[in-house]
């Protein structure tokens, strides 16, 4: 039990600015947020209120104006550039709207990816990679090149190369926004068997849907955190008091 | 946290780099006309820079070779019409007899007040038909002395050259050199038998090299004669000095376009050796003011082959600096056209570049990535120009007769100098890359 109260994740008071010349554009104002080994988060809220920006920040792809972001315990504005690319290879897995695949390179190669920038030998490689293609339903589409596949097929890719390196945390942004409700279904799906495997999901969506689907949601506007239901799912006790923030809704 | 440890050297093991270098052929492929037309600058850069160099190390490999048969210990001075008074003095006197020319005086004074001359060659030249049998050729016939094939580096083929006694007797013996000996004898050889010069017989005891063309081209060019007698100025038969002084005397009388023409020459050629290398200059110099002196008209030329090959040697240099040149230029051209197009690579990839920093890729693997695809560039863009700039002077030598000759050194250097032009012209597109930040990268689009 005392294992469980080490966050993944602890945001204090993260805020993200850009400036656009003289304007200074508020993306996050101030978020607070701890996620625990296991949680399977929905992140909702309107256009342009800073989902993908926390997604971002949570990715280690951006960091933050200030505040504190800390990834399993160590402070990420202390890594320096090799290190966050390292956490990002090892720790995240990264699912985005536009799959992201690299149309160069075939199935199989594409889920090797995250695995061959952590130089795990090549036939170890492969063998993860198929085995993750298989998981996802494309143990017969290993040498498809991404254009070769349906749109739902593409993400069930970009899922399996995001599992390749067995990260602690997974981010999907929109992950089925490109998609049709049967195949979104699909994805939904496997995050679902995901999660009950143990693994730690965060997804933005704007799918109402998902927020049934997700244990704990988390409502963002205008930069701020107006939901998060991680208290009424919380089973163990694991949010003190000042941390929640669970409006009336 | 153990995920955090640094390995800075894990990224370019050989593991690494072998799939770096495979990922980088798989994205160069996937745009092959692109990648060849970028590739091409260099390609053309390496192969000019072997093929000039060939032919030139060729061209003056051949001009040395030439001038070393001369001897560069030597200085030769050849008899020339005086230029100016030769035809219109001829056209208006017809029978007069017009001298010029070197003359045993000369060589008296340069033997006795020159010190360092070794050994004088002196020679006399008409040209007149050369027959055997029923066949004839137009040919110069040359009087000279025994020692004149070693002191000119002409190898004797066959037989043997005249010898001093022969020279005392004024015999009747002749060599022919290669040329004249196939024109006038093509179907067996001609030592032992004889060759008929107006009423009488020489017998062929030997035959000597050819002149290469450019020097016999070069020693005929003092009779001023017309095409016609220069085409037929390889053909050559040597006879003793004395034999020739004594059957046609010093005045050759030649028949030419309608009109008689006499010629008073004592020496046509005079060939001296000097006895050190180190000295050749200054005698040359001792030698020319000599003549000076004694030739108001000047109707001789000195040639000093020890100049010459030092001038090649010169013009060598000189080439050398201006093909460097000419394929620095278009090795910077061919590397400038590379970065142009990697720098469009990396926008066109900026987002494959952000996807890849978002699955683990540090800056360097990156930098790395782009460095090798821009190295394979030009490094097969130099191959393909190795092989072509082999294979086009195997062609010229095949097809225009020049010798062409291609250094070790000159392939080695021009592929490693295109490689080298892959990581200078590669590294900013490749940092370029690397810089990009992640997010941005991503949005790219
Ligand atoms: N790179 C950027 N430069 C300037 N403004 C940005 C940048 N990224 C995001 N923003 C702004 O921050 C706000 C949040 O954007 P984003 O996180 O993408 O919203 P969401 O994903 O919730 O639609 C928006 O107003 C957006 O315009
Ligand atoms: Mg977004």
């Amino acid at each position: 039990m005392e294992k469980a109260l080490q966050p993944i994740i602890e945001l204090r008071e993260v805020k993200k600015h850009y400036q656009m010349g003289p304007v200074t554009v508020e993306a996050l104002r101030g978020i607070s947020l701890k996620v625990f080994p296991g949680d399977y988060i929905s992140i909702l809220g309107p256009s342009g209120c800073g989902k993908s920006t926390l997604l971002n920040i949570l990715g280690c792809l951006d960091q933050p104006t200030s505040g504190a972001y800390l990834l399993e315990g160590k402070d990420v504005a202390q890594l320096d550039d090799d290190e966050l690319s390292q956490v990002r290879g090892k720790r995240l897995g990264f699912i985005f709207q536009s799959y992201n695949l690299i149309q160069a390179l075939t199935v199989v190669e594409n889920i090797e990816v995250p695995l061959y920038y952590q130089g795990i030998p090549e036939k170890e490689g492969r063998k993860i990679a198929e085995k993750l293609a298989g998981q996802v339903g494309l143990g017969t589409r290993l040498d498809h090149r991404p254009t070769e596949l349906s749109g739902g097929q593409q993400q069930r890719v970009a899922i399996a190369r995001a599992l390749a390196s067995d990260p602690a945390l997974i981010l999907a942004d929109e992950a089925t926004g490109n998609l049709d409700s049967k195949s979104g279904g699909e994805i939904l799906q496997i995050f679902d068997e995901l999660n009950a495997q143990g693994k730690t999901l965060i997804m933005i969506t704007h799918d109402e849907k998902m927020a049934d689907r997700t244990p704990r949601v988390i409502r963002l506007k205008d930069g701020e955190i107006v939901v998060d239901t991680g208290k009424r799912f919380d089973i163990s006790g694991r949010m003190s008091k000042e941390e929640e923030k669970v409006s009336a809704v | 946290m153990s995920a955090l440890s640094h390995k800075p050297l894990a990224d370019l093991s050989p593991f690494r780099l072998k799939r770096a270098v495979l990922m980088g052929i798989k994205s160069l492929w996937m745009h092959k006309l692109r990648s060849l037309l970028t590739a091409m600058g260099i390609v053309f850069g390496v192969c000019s820079v072997i093929a000039m160099l060939a032919i030139g190390e060729g061209a003056s490999h051949e001009a040395q070779e030439q001038i070393k048969n001369l001897g560069s210990q030597n200085v030769i001075l050849q008899s020339v019409k005086p230029s100016g008074s030769a035809s219109s003095a001829a056209e208006e006197t017809r029978s007069l007899i017009l001298e010029y020319g070197l003359t045993y005086r000369d060589i008296d004074q340069i033997r006795s007040t020159i010190p360092g001359v070794d050994v004088v060659v002196p020679a006399r030249k008409m040209k007149d038909f050369l027959w055997n049998n029923s066949v004839s050729v137009d040919g110069t016939i040359l009087g000279t002395v025994p020692w004149y094939p070693e002191m000119r580096n002409r190898r004797v083929l066959k037989g043997r050259f005249f010898t001093a006694v022969e020279m005392e007797s004024r015999g009747s013996v002749c060599v022919l050199n290669e040329v004249l000996a196939t024109q006038l004898f093509p179907l067996s050889s001609p030592v032992g038998k004889s060759v008929r010069l107006q009423s009488s017989y020489y017998t062929v005891i030997g035959i000597i090299e050819s002149r290469p063309p450019a020097v016999a081209g070069n020693s005929s060019g003092g009779d001023g004669g017309g095409s016609a007698e220069d085409a037929n100025a390889d053909m050559e038969m040597l006879i003793p000095l004395t034999t020739l002084l004594e059957r046609f005397g010093e005045v050759l009388v030649k028949y030419r376009s309608g009109s008689f023409e006499a010629e008073k020459v004592e020496l046509h050629e005079v060939t001296i050796k000097i006895d050190k290398p180190e000295r050749v200059l200054s005698c040359s110099q001792a030698i020319e003011h000599l003549l000076e002196r004694n030739h108001k008209n000047k109707d001789y030329v000195m040639t000093v082959p020890l100049e010459l090959l030092k001038q090649a040697e010169r013009t060598k240099q000189i080439f050398n600096i201006v093909l460097g040149s000419i394929a620095a230029i278009s090795l910077l051209v061919g590397g400038i056209g590379i970065m142009n197009i990697m720098l469009a690579t990396v926008t066109e990839r900026t987002r494959e570049i952000g996807i890849r920093r978002a699955l683990g890729a540090k800056r360097r693997d990156i930098v790395l990535q782009f460095l090798i695809e821009t190295i394979l560039l030009s490094g097969s863009g130099g191959l393909l120009g190795v092989a072509l700039g082999l294979a086009i002077p195997i062609l010229i030598t095949q097809f225009a007769d020049m010798i062409t000759i291609i250094r070790l050194w000159a392939p080695t250097l021009a592929f490693s100098i295109s490689v080298f032009i892959g990581v200078v012209f590669g590294i900013y597109p490749a940092l370029r890359a690397a810089g990009m930040n992640p997010v941005e990268a991503l949005r790219h689009e």
